[in-house]
């Protein structure tokens, strides 16, 4: 069944596994992974619970289309109150781990509580059971993935697993899976790190049935052939990966560089799609080696690169010298444009580090770019980071400053407490580029109006994914707006969020949505379940499950005032481009935004919206 | 005349469709693991190679069994299994150079690739055209071209993909 119809429950501290049928009430309410695990888990956790504490739980989840022959069929997703947030988190991945985990028989796994002892999971289709990580504990993602496949004796296992910044609890550690899949960020992996528990190791074979098949290869059939027949997912991201935007957001004007000071980098063309596949000067190879693809996905956005061995990174560490997961667009503009970072192999060796000792390259870049702000008003000196001279460009400061990060020594500890409280700490709340705790990514609201309502209003904090507005504002889909107009982008980011809400709970990918439409995506999904769904059940789904996120976080003690953006792009107007003079104009959307969604002046769902989305 | 499978693991992505269209065909559901075709992936080169039977004429598995489970379909040339006849023996899986008959716990009976009957559903859900299905007899025939294009100049030609329309267009031009 589409469904597997049962949950995995996982308690660390008694070290116990027991399989739990689904509620299918819930299930035809929030359709899977993002929406119905938040549903689990604002129905079994207090919304004021500390979320590096036993009391959290960490939700894996798949959804009813992971698995299946539906392009982009590889999505899962973690979901947890974030550690970097306080806010409800969910993280996406792709990848191969989510369909492993489908074809075991399992819609979710649910772990609560805290293991004495570092342990991980290791799921054979329906056996589960708790193992010791003693031996793993301390070792990389990477590591971890060889060393499972070596102790389970089964090469085709998949794993989601912390590095060594989610064990130091790094508050935006990842959990990364396939060794370059990461369900990235609000610090997922710092909450998995807390409850000792390593990876899950997982292996299924025991298949994914879908309700009408005849039906459903159809509906799939189509969707395959309008992804293949799409400027942006037939072409463009095949052939550049997301790192295509690089030239064309820095052309625009919306490029935030600096910590946010400047929206032009003029290393941009460095660092973009056309230099990763440009041969180095250095050794006449290319950065980028092949596209790779997850799961089912036909788009295949996915970079694989391979650094000079000579670069100063990597030079006699052989370990990077073969091909891994290369730079997306928003890694290479946090790791890059946000500390002025122009060369291309460092920010490569970087990435691979991130995926490696699991951090989310957005925040960790980001920090880093506050850090090297707060470094250059003296507010951090090389007392502070043990002689690292952290100033913007530093190629090399960023290098030892992103493995300190990822290992959890030197001034890298204070790295991993992310940019809100590393600049309140050091005096310069300012300085953080972040909403809700969350450092926002590779869009500036000021030459992207949209974008500065989206960042406001997502319920993970400050990220792109929750409403890519982008879409519209830039690349015409699914109709042009202007980005440097307010007007109009309240409506366009409840529609996208809804959208997205939907989708992320499907089991396929927010890509997918450059060249589908609802109408598209509504009848692979009527042909997969039981039940009639059509593209106003798929929208109504996703403006149940935004209002239930909004709701736990207004529970968890988020107002209308944390709505909001820092400073910096509210007050000082970008200075070169097409949107110099502007400032994201926030309060010219927000309250229209609030209007169309049903939510009070000061942001809080009324009663009728909550009861007219049966929350 | 007679096709033949033909694997370009330069465009292949390592998206697992051709898994999951070969496991629906055979099994019924959607199961990587109980694939005929399956894509291997080299994760330290960046590379993904799908490999499954090549269909051999004298075929090691074939002339191994020895219940005469295996037969050559006079219509695909394909090596068929007869679920009756297999006893499980794994002979074949041992006989095989490839590797590319397995023996399937579920059913006490090997599996190996069939080329579906003459139309083979792998190569329909490849996004990428890294499986193609073309006359066994030209099947080195797109290279010879390419190769025949290039050597004159003395230089190394491309190892570029070759689409369904590169293909179909050279049949044309064949025919």
């Amino acid at each position: 069944m589409p469904w597997t119809k049962k949950l995995l429950r996982v308690d660390l501290t008694n070290g116990t596994c027991e399989s739990e049928p689904l509620n299918m009430d819930w299930a035809k309410m929030y359709l899977g992974q993002r929406g119905l695990a938040t549903k689990y888990f604002v129905e079994e956790c207090d919304p004021k619970v500390d979320p590096l504490s036993p009391e959290n739980k960490l939700i894996f989840a798949t959804g009813p289309l992971t698995g299946t022959a539906a392009p982009t069929s590889g999505r899962w997703s973690v979901i947890t109150k974030g550690a970097l947030t306080g806010a409800i988190a969910c993280s996406n991945s792709g990848g191969f781990f989510g369909a492993e985990l489908k074809n075991a028989g399992w819609d979710m796994v649910i772990f609560e509580g805290k293991s004495p002892n570092p342990v991980y999971l290791n799921i054979n289709n329906e056996e589960a059971e708790l193992k010791d990580a003693s031996a793993l504990w301390g070792r990389s993602v990477w590591d971890t993935e060889d060393m499972l496949r070596e102790i389970c004796g089964d090469d085709n296992i998949r794993c989601a697993s912390i590095g060594q910044a989610g064990e130091a609890q790094a508050l935006f550690a990842a959990v990364v899976n396939d060794k370059d899949r990461a369900a990235g960020r609000s610090g997922v992996g710092a909450v998995m790190g807390s409850k000792n528990l390593k990876s899950i190791a997982c292996r299924g074979t025991v298949g994914v049935q879908v309700g009408d098949p005849m039906k459903f290869l159809q509906a799939s059939g189509a969707c395959v052939k309008i992804l293949k027949e799409n400027a942006v997912t037939g072409e463009g991201l095949p052939t550049y990966g997301t790192q295509v935007l690089m030239n064309v957001i820095n052309e625009a004007g919306a490029l935030p560089t600096h910590n946010g000071s400047d929206v032009q980098f003029d290393g941009a063309s460095k660092i973009g799609a056309e230099a990763m596949a440009e041969p180095r000067e250095t050794d006449g190879k290319p950065n980028l080696v092949s596209t790779g693809a997850c799961f089912g996905c036909p788009i295949s956005c996915q970079r694989v690169s391979q650094m000079d061995p000579n670069h100063f990174a990597v030079k006699g560490k052989p370990k990077y010298h073969g091909t891994s997961g290369g730079l997306e667009y928003e890694a290479a503009w946090a790791l890059g444009c946000a500390t002025g970072v122009s060369d291309l192999e460092a920010l490569t060796y970087c990435n691979f580090i991130c995926n490696e000792y699991g951090m989310d390259p957005i925040s960790l870049g980001s920090t880093v770019g506050a850090a090297m702000e707060l470094y250059k008003i003296g507010a951090i000196t090389d007392n502070d980071t043990g002689g690292i001279a952290l100033e913007f460009g530093s190629a090399e400061a960023l290098c030892k400053i992103c493995d300190q990060t990822g290992l959890g020594e030197g001034f890298g500890r204070e790295i991993g407490l992310g940019s809100r409280r590393l600049c309140e700490k050091y005096g310069h709340p300012e300085l953080s580029m972040t909403v809700k705790s969350q450092e926002f990514p590779a869009y500036d609201p000021r030459g992207i109006q949209g974008m500065g309502l989206t960042y406001a209003t997502s319920n993970r904090g400050a990220c792109h994914l929750r409403s890519y507005t982008v879409a519209s504002e830039m690349l015409g889909i699914p109709e042009k707006t202007d980005p440097l107009t307010s007007d109009g982008k309240a409506g366009l980011v409840k529609i996208f969020q809804d959208l997205t809400a939907a989708v992320d709970s499907s089991g396929t990918c927010i890509f997918t949505t450059f060249a589908l439409s609802a109408d598209d995506i509504a009848p692979m999904v009527d042909a997969d379940l039981e039940g009639e769904w059509t593209s106003d059940t798929l929208m109504e789904i996703g403006e149940r499950i935004w209002n239930l996120e909004r709701k736990f976080n207004c529970a968890a003690g988020f107002t209308g005032a944390d709505d909001t953006l820092p400073q910096r792009l509210l007050k000082d107007a970008a200075k070169t481009g097409p949107a110099e003079g502007k400032v994201a104009e926030l309060d010219k959307m927000l309250p229209e935004y609030y209007e169309l969604r049903g939510w009070t002046s000061d942001g809080v769902p009324s009663n009728e919206t909550i009861s007219r989305l049966n929350l | 005349m007679q096709r033949a499978l033909l694997i370009d693991p330069n465009t292949c992505t390592g998206c697992q469709q051709c898994e999951m269209a070969c496991s629906y065909h055979h099994e019924g559901n959607f199961n990587p693991s109980k694939s005929r075709i399956r894509v291997f992936k080299f994760e330290l080169e960046g590379r993904f190679v799908p490999y499954t039977c090549t269909q051999c004429d004298e075929a090691w598995c074939m002339h191994a069994c020895p219940v005469d489970a295996i037969s050559i379909n006079p219509k695909t040339g394909a090596k068929e299994v007869s679920a009756e006849a297999c006893v499980g023996c794994k002979v074949c899986t041992i006989a095989c150079p490839f590797g590319t008959v397995n023996y399937n716990s579920e059913t006490g009976k090997v599996d190996k690739c069939d080329l579906c009957g003459g139309d083979p559903d792998c190569v329909k859900a490849c996004p990428t055209s890294a499986l193609s299905f073309t006359y066994a007899e030209e099947a080195g025939m797109k290279k010879m071209r390419l190769w025949a294009k290039e050597t004159d100049k003395g230089g190394q030609v491309e190892n570029k993909a070759y689409t369904e329309e590169d293909i179909a267009g050279y049949l044309d031009q064949l025919s």
